[in-house]
């Protein structure tokens, strides 16, 4: 019985000690590089993070890929990071007026496109087909793919006809909280058709076709990146951004679909 | 002697009252800070988002029907596994619990690859000119296949520990197999269904990942509180906070009133436990 009692006082003490002594096992460590990117840039960056680390020994990369929104989320709430790239300039600039960023550039641009499942259910062969589709599915207007499809079909209608926007929104089944999801949905087969980046079509090539967005009626998605004002390692976070403008950077990005960024010095977005 | 005790004792409340502390202040802390975090006047603000009163609406409903659903087809289910001595009985315990264990969106994307257009089942459903996702049905479904395993185990349990002499007697009385079953087994274990049902309800309304995979986003249709927050979240955080609250009252008020039908005894509960 007593000795029981000791086990939990042990128990106890145990996790007072863990809990009293922060930091003790904080000595040590190898420099690291913290980069928050947009879901988007997954891919992209774990490669472009390998090439940094080959370049610079002793670094370590680390990498957070989710929605812009939630990392800004994060970011606001004091997460420590060092580079934070953006799918879209509304975060970037919203942690800009809070000065947590300085200076962002553009560092690469993306394309929407229009995508349909392998055997193409809804027979669509431009994009003016796209009110043949019974099942549409795009992102949802708060989330940066969703905001540029609602553009794009607003210009559509106004190229189209009204009966364009009335067939469509007739046929929209979903509205998806990231890209990702659309994309699923749509290699899948569930969906006839889904509005997605260039550079996620190409991630699935092998289940879907792509149909590209007359330039008349679609959009550019410009893609921010900036250090962190209150970075731990800003010669790194430097370093990284200068990478990913360098010409191996944007060879990288070019590869997976991206295209390269409008003016390749580092110009300054506001 | 009897210092030495008392001490004993004084250590051992004091331990078991810091690590219950521990745990506790991590669980409750966190709705604490949703609850004052920014203050009353942007959570207000919050409420007046348009997605608010569809998504609460749309929750209610298909998690009442979920529920519904699981308690008809658990409790036979339950009632068969708990007396079954097969040994295939065992496995398909544990495979029906398997929901509790994999993500949400994994749970998702085996419903589409079962139900979906293209799925196992799907062709034959769509011949039959139904097809669930993208439907408020995908949101059922998801919602059962997830919350169903935490009845399930409940049921099973309950009527495992069910005292098997008093089941003896009523048969010896000539109660027909329906009769015991009414009469006797579900009133006994009355208390731990209805705490299985909680339990299987508030995790169908707190379900996100298989939904959104399944059913997709659309407002009033397939957009329940806990899409509706995540949608939130991409507007503004404080808007998604006052979602969150909404749910995390409903979910509150709910539970504590199913506590107390079940801390009642019924009327049937008395005249078995007497004599």
């Amino acid at each position: 019985m007593t000795r029981r009692e000791f086990a939990w006082i042990f128990c106890t003490g145990l996790t007072l000690g863990a809990v009293a002594r922060p930091g003790a096992a904080e000595a040590a460590e190898p420099k690291e590089l913290v980069v928050y990117a947009a879901a988007s840039l997954r891919e992209v960056f774990q490669g472009l993070a390998e090439f940094f680390q080959k370049k610079q020994p002793g670094v370590i990369v680390r990498t957070s890929f989710a929605g812009s929104q939630e990392l800004r989320v994060q970011i606001e709430q004091g997460a420590k990071v060092d580079v934070f790239a953006s799918a879209d300039q509304k975060h970037m600039k919203a942690l800009q007026e809070q000065a947590l960023v300085q200076s962002p550039s553009i560092f690469a641009q993306n394309e929407p496109v229009l995508i349909v499942p392998v055997g193409n259910p809804a027979k669509l062969s431009t994009f003016a087909d796209l009110p043949k589709a019974d099942r549409i599915v795009i992102g949802a207007p708060e989330v940066p793919i969703g905001a540029y499809t609602v553009a794009i079909l607003g210009a559509a209608e106004k190229t189209y006809g009204s009966e364009f926007g009335v067939q469509v929104a007739k046929h929209i089944r979903s509205r998806e909280l990231n890209v990702k999801q659309v994309l699923a949905k749509v290699t899948l087969g569930e969906a006839d058709a889904g509005i997605v980046y260039k550079t996620d079509a190409l991630t699935a090539k092998e289940r879907i076709t792509t149909i590209a967005i007359p330039d008349s009626v679609n959009v550019v998605a410009s893609y921010p990146i900036a250090v962190l004002s209150g970075a731990p390692h800003a010669d790194l976070a430097k370093a990284w951004i200068a990478l990913v403008l360098s010409k191996e950077g944007q060879a990288i990005l070019a590869a997976a679909g991206f295209k390269p960024a409008p003016i390749v010095v580092s110009n300054k977005t506001k | 002697m009897r210092p030495t005790h008392r001490r004993q004792t004084m250590a051992f409340r004091l331990g078991m009252a810091f690590l219950a502390a521990l745990l506790g202040t991590l669980l409750v802390l966190p709705f604490v800070a949703l609850l004052l975090d920014g203050g009353p006047l942007s959570i207000l603000r919050g409420f007046e988002c348009a997605l608010t009163l569809p998504a609460l609406r749309l929750s209610m409903e298909t998690t009442a029907i979920a529920v519904v659903v699981v308690v008809l087809g658990g409790t036979p289910l339950a009632w068969w596994l708990a007396r079954s001595k097969w040994r295939s009985a065992r496995w398909l315990e544990t495979l029906l619990q398997l929901p509790v264990v994999i993500p949400p969106a994994v749970g998702g994307i085996a419903l589409l690859l079962a139900f979906g257009r293209r799925g196992l089942f799907g062709g034959w459903l769509e011949r039959t000119g139904f097809s669930p996702s993208f439907s408020t049905v995908a949101v059922v479904m998801a919602q059962i296949f997830v919350s169903a395993p935490f009845y399930l185990q409940a049921a099973v349990l309950a009527f495992g520990r069910l005292n098997q002499d008093l089941l003896a007697v009523g048969r010896s009385l000539g109660a027909s197999p329906p009769r015991l079953f009414f009469r006797l087994v579900l009133p006994l274990a009355k208390p731990a269904l209805i705490g299985g049902a909680a339990m299987s309800w508030a995790r169908a309304l707190g379900e996100f990942g298989a939904t959104l995979m399944f059913a997709g986003n659309m407002t009033g249709k397939t957009q329940t509180l806990p899409l509706a927050i995540y949608t939130a979240l991409e507007i503004d955080i404080r808007t998604a906070q006052a979602l969150s609250l909404l749910l995390v009252a409903f979910a509150f008020v709910l539970l504590l009133a199913l506590r107390r039908i079940n801390q009642q005894p019924t009327r049937s509960e008395r005249t078995v436990t007497a004599p």
